[in-house]
């Protein structure tokens, strides 16, 4: 059956036909239409059952407020869940699903639930399955999962193919809404000057005006706002856009924006969505009013519908949601639904108004089309099981005694309007309650602020309390900041509302167990009492006890009738109960849009070091460490991980590896006062050093724990080259500042990382010397260049600095060159070291031969709570320094502790690899009934040197248990005994490196 | 997101450029100080609901640490001034008590 009228239709193009289809059905539509408006023209007015009884749901809305047409969209990789049919553009193809049912629309298990909705009350799930503990697993959480949740989230394999990106702008103006009101706050704002960005959501202008008529400046409002497009589509200082939605309003002016490009046309070149990052001087939010539901037995039947909305779709999509419509009101707004379902041909058997005293001039018009009005009546209840068949009639006043019945298709419902203050009260803005109206309404007085203490967002129209069109028309104008010239229009006539808030007054329970508050969140007027009567005095509790308002819905809908419910029930003033808290987004936006360009290779830029090519070229395993790529090993064709590791320590230990280290971290350190700044940075002395001698040195944070290790090298009396870690290098230059600009600003030092200036490679192993020797130029003999000394010269005619240092426990030298001669250095290294079987090797290789050697590495023996001590760096504290950093906090009592773990090294009896993070079982449980554990490993590597596995821990007492046997838990067997050793497991005496 | 104007270079910098540093004014305590001292140097902070000096960075600007006067609740930002200073200037001062007032 067609629900199309043979005319009308503002937004539809009767001569295109759009083909799409609802749960694997096929049905047409019209280019112009909404998900919405397509399905309710196909009579399809069961669009998916409630979340928590599974009750058969059906369209409410025409706009963002809609809380129950929340459908699967699209197929495979473009698949989505909850996309609002009353926002979504209907375009050829679309595919899409109802959700929340099992196992059919028509037909749903769950709806049991209904059956069972006295026992499903306020805090069910809090009351419920509390106990017993076991039924969690098996019974409850299964239940939950299978009833629970909108939507099912698209499949594990999909990728969304999709584009998405952010866009800056800055701007004098922004004006969210393109209604009258917005047009209005634009045209005045630009007439100042300002450069002015105008947003609507929708993909049409004019909001409400155009479909609920009136004239402006003695123009339909239509052709005014047709005319005022085009004036301000001719200026310079204005952009206007459809499908932006204002998402966000934050601190001094920012706001976010989502606009929906190709929604309605998927699959093009353009992005899906662009998200707008805007920064105003003067944000104008008219934003409009949403209609409230009225809380009567049933209003949750498919076919009850808010009353602005039945004329939105006979109106602009020449849709009748019914045949016989009756229009329930507490106000004069409703009176033109009747009119406008009245003048497209349909019947509206009657208009119960609940208000005794009737309408005003609305009414009137009505009454002389021979609409039949009931004053001081209401809806009883609601006939129908899957749809609405007809109304029981109750007086308003009583207790729901049936009258009589009228039999109808649908439910034309109004209790009145609510300004959306959402975007107002994001940042702040406070609001006041209009007992007239029966809403709360922006506060000028305290709006919110930018950095200057003055207004940075202004509401205007409908969103600002002014619900007539010349009284918003005049209120938009103003806001947008121009003088004279705002459009004019005839004043509201209409007479006063009536706060309706149960329908009738004295609802008895039964009736008020039927009554929805929340249709998405499937909350009640009697829950909200029952959480009064629980004691949820406070809003925000009765929020999230009830779950009213959550989700998308966000307040739209069901905000002030469920706090009028919980004031009542208080018995207290709703001013005084007071709102929730409004937070962004307005509606919910794509994840994708958040994360824009950020995704893939783009996700965050990736630091090359100067040999990443030849790496590339080479087999390199790729590591990320912080933004670097570094090679974890090398792998030859047919090689595994694990065995090109042992090549490379093998063949490094025996003849020749290289190592590109030009990521770590490399800082000049440079004044008069710098030696004085390098002891306070270090927890030994590092003024005492030379120039052309190299110390390595422990750098703590105030709170005393090792953050980062490296060497230090002075250059001259005044300058300090310090390395950090690799992942060090920036945090530890900003470190350094701190301290000098805010602490020790009067101290003549200054910083420069140096890092990507250098590239920097470690020749190891004992034909280093022989190989740097054939490149020519540099002495590195024993005695030209003594261990932990370095020097400047060239070699092989490139400028070079050879630092002669160790972290694996050969002869090795370090040489930095400039960053663009790096690759020249590595190939000539390459060449000359081939008579020795050159192998470069990567940052597994590093890490098995610093821990063989027994070097910590941070990150792996430091976590933000070790301190040298536990590591029994000892040697590298200084006891003459008065003071460095972190040195008042390591003499805490805490940190002297003879309970704290300390290092040591680990070897399994089996000869066995540890499991990394195991932990060393103690005796008995702790406080939490917990095994004990006495200690914890940090590094775990099967040692090719040694050809057994070796360990690093913490370990309670550790250095006084040497040779002592601990048990490591291993996850899914048994524990693994380790003997307690020095961490020093290789060539003790430093005889490979010192010769 | 805030703007704080950063007053070395002069840029009204978006919070994004900047990096947030705590309370400032805080003296330091090292060796030879009370646990006390050393506490309440080290972890106990302010957390006013109002005008509250915190030291910010401008890390992708011009590099230098600064001091901001600002007040939590209204988001007013009532100056800004150089790290190397142990109090805030008397502008910033007259501004406090004038608010107050």
């Amino acid at each position: 059956m067609s629900h199309r009228l043979a005319t009308g239709g503002r937004l539809i193009d009767r001569s295109t036909s759009v083909r799409f289809t609802f749960n694997g059905t096929y049905l047409r539509g019209h280019a112009g239409d909404t998900l919405a408006s397509a399905l309710l023209a196909n009579g399809r007015t069961l669009v998916g059952r409630s979340f928590k009884y599974h009750r058969p749901r059906g369209i409410v809305a025409s706009g963002a407020e809609e809380p129950n047409a929340l459908l699967g969209l699209g197929k495979g990789d473009r698949f989505e869940p909850n996309q609002r049919a009353t926002t979504t553009e209907l375009f050829e193809d679309a595919s899409t699903t109802s959700q929340n049912h099992w196992p059919s629309l028509d037909f749903d298990v769950g709806a049991v639930n209904t059956a069972l909705s006295r026992f499903l009350p306020a805090g069910f799930y809090y009351k419920m399955f509390m106990h017993p503990r076991p039924l969690w697993k098996h019974v409850y959480e299964p239940f939950i999962r299978k009833s629970a949740g909108l939507g099912e989230a698209p499949a594990a394999e999909a990728r969304d193919p999709d584009s998405y990106e952010h866009f800056h702008i800055h701007t004098d103006v922004l004006v969210i809404g393109g209604g009258v009101a917005g047009l209005a706050a634009a045209k005045s704002a630009a007439a100042t000057g300002a450069q002015v960005l105008l947003i609507e959501q929708t993909p049409h202008w004019g909001g409400r005006a155009v479909v609920d008529g009136g004239e402006i400046d003695g123009v339909p409002a239509e052709t005014w706002v047709n005319a005022t497009l085009q004036t301000l589509e001719g200026m310079d200082n204005v952009r206007i856009r459809t499908r932006v939605m204002g998402s966000g309003v934050y601190d001094h002016g920012y706001a976010l924006a989502y606009e929906r490009i190709a929604d309605h046309a998927p699959g093009g070149e353009a992005p899906r969505h662009r998200l707008w990052r805007i920064r105003a001087q003067k944000i104008v939010t008219a934003t409009g009013a949403i209609e409230r539901p009225l809380s009567f037995a049933g209003n949750d039947l498919p076919g009850v519908m808010l009353a602005a909305a039945v004329r939105d779709y006979v109106v602009n999509y020449a849709v009748a949601p019914g045949k016989r419509t009756v229009v329930v009101t507490n106000n004069d707004d409703a009176y033109r639904t009747a009119l406008a379902l009245h003048d497209a041909g349909l019947e509206v058997p009657a208009i119960l108004d609940a208000r005794a005293e009737g309408g005003g001039t609305l009414a009137e018009a009505a009454r002389s089309r021979g609409i039949r009005i009931l004053t001081g009546r209401g809806i009883a209840k609601v006939k129908g099981r899957k749809h609405v068949t007809g109304v029981a009639i109750c007086a308003q006043a009583g207790e729901g005694t049936v009258l009589d019945t009228i039999p109808c298709d649908a439910v034309a419902m109004s209790g009145g309007w609510s300004p959306v203050v959402h975007l107002w009260s994001h940042a702040g803005g406070k609001l006041t309650w209009n007992a007239e109206e029966a809403f709360f309404q922006p506060d000028p007085k305290r709006a919110p602020n930018t950095h200057d203490a003055s207004p940075v967002v202004f509401a205007a129209g409908a969103a600002n309390g002014q619900l007539g069109l010349a009284e918003a028309l005049s209120d938009a104008w103003s806001a947008g900041g121009a003088g004279e010239g705002a459009p004019t229009a005839a004043p509201r006539d209409e007479a006063p509302m009536r706060p309706v808030w149960v329908m009738p007054e004295n609802a008895k329970p039964a009736l008020r167990r039927k009554a929805w508050l929340d249709f998405q969140n499937d909350v009640k007027v009697s829950d909200v009492m029952l959480a009064a009567q629980e004691g949820y005095e406070s809003v925000e509790h009765t929020k999230r006890y009830t779950t009213l308002g959550m989700a998308t819905d966000q307040g739209k809908l069901s905000n002030i009738n469920g706090l009028a419910i919980l004031s009542q029930s208080l018995g207290e003033d709703i001013p005084a109960v007071g709102t929730t808290t409004f937070r962004p987004p307005y509606t919910p936006i794509s994840l994708a849009a958040i994360a824009g360009e950020a995704r893939g290779a783009l996700f965050q830029p990736i630091r090359k070091t100067p040999l990443h090519d030849w790496h590339e070229a080479n087999g390199a395993q790729w590591e990320p460490v912080g933004h670097w790529r570094r090679p974890y090993c090398f792998t030859r064709p047919g090689e595994s991980k694990h065995d090109a590791v042992i090549r490379e320590i093998d063949q490094t230990r025996s003849s020749l590896g290289l190592l590109d280290a030009s990521t770590l971290g490399k800082i000049l350190v440079k004044g008069p006062d710098a030696g004085r700044f390098m002891d306070m940075l270090y927890t030994n002395m590092m003024s005492s050093l030379k120039p052309g001698f190299c110390r390595y040195g422990l750098m703590c944070s105030e709170n005393g724990f090792l953050m980062d290790d490296g060497v230090v090298a002075r250059i001259d009396d005044q300058t300090f080259l310090v390395h950090t870690t690799t992942g060090g290098a920036d945090s530890i230059h900003a470190h350094m500042e701190d301290w000098l600009q805010t602490e020790w600003w009067d101290w003549q030092v200054w910083t420069a990382n140096v890092t990507e200036q250098y590239a920097q490679i470690a020749v190891v192993g004992p034909n280093s010397r022989k190989v740097l020797e054939k490149l020519g130029g540099i002495d590195v003999s024993k005695e030209a260049l003594p261990f932990m000394r370095w020097t400047d010269g060239t070699l092989a005619d490139i400028p070079a600095r050879v630092f002669r240092i160790s972290f694996s426990g050969e002869l090795s030298y370090e040489i930095a060159v400039p960053a663009n001669r790096g690759r020249a250095l590595w190939d000539k290294l390459l060449e000359a070291g081939e008579e020795f079987g050159v192998t470069p090797y990567g940052t597994e290789a590093l890490h098995v031969m610093r821990a063989e050697k027994g070097f910590i590495m941070i990150g792996d023996e430091t976590d933000g709570t070790v301190i040298p001590q536990d590591l029994g760096l000892d040697w590298a504290i200084s006891k003459k320094k008065e003071d460095y950093i972190g040195k008042r906090a390591q003499a805490r009592s805490f940190m002297a502790s003879p309970d704290r773990w300390k290092l040591v090294g680990l070897e399994t009896l089996d000869g066995s690899v540890l499991p990394e993070g195991s932990y060393a079982i103690g005796e008995g449980r702790n406080a939490n009934g917990q095994r004990a554990t006495e200690g914890r490993v940090t590094s775990t590597y099967y040692s090719p040197t040694l050809k057994r596995g070796i360990a690093f821990g913490l370990v309670h007492n550790g250095p006084d248990r040497m040779g002592q046997e601990v048990a490591f838990n291993r996850i899914g067997g048994e524990p693994v005994r380790a003997r307690i050793v020095s961490t020093m497991f290789f060539d003790p005496e430093g005889e490979k490196q010192n010769v | 997101m805030l703007i704080l104007s950063c007053p070395y270079c002069g840029v009204a910098a978006d919070e994004t450029e900047l990096h947030p540093g705590g309370e400032g004014h805080l003296v330091r305590h090292g060796p030879g100080s009370s646990d006390d001292e050393f506490e309440s140097y080290l972890f106990l902070r302010r957390n006013p609901r109002g005008v509250h000096v915190e030291r910010w960075r401008h890390v992708h600007g011009c590099g230098k640490w600064f001091h901001a006067a600002r007040d939590t609740m209204t988001m007013e930002v009532i100056g800004t001034y150089p790290a190397q200073v142990s109090e805030p200037p008397s502008e910033i001062l007259n501004a406090l008590g004038a608010r107050s007032a």
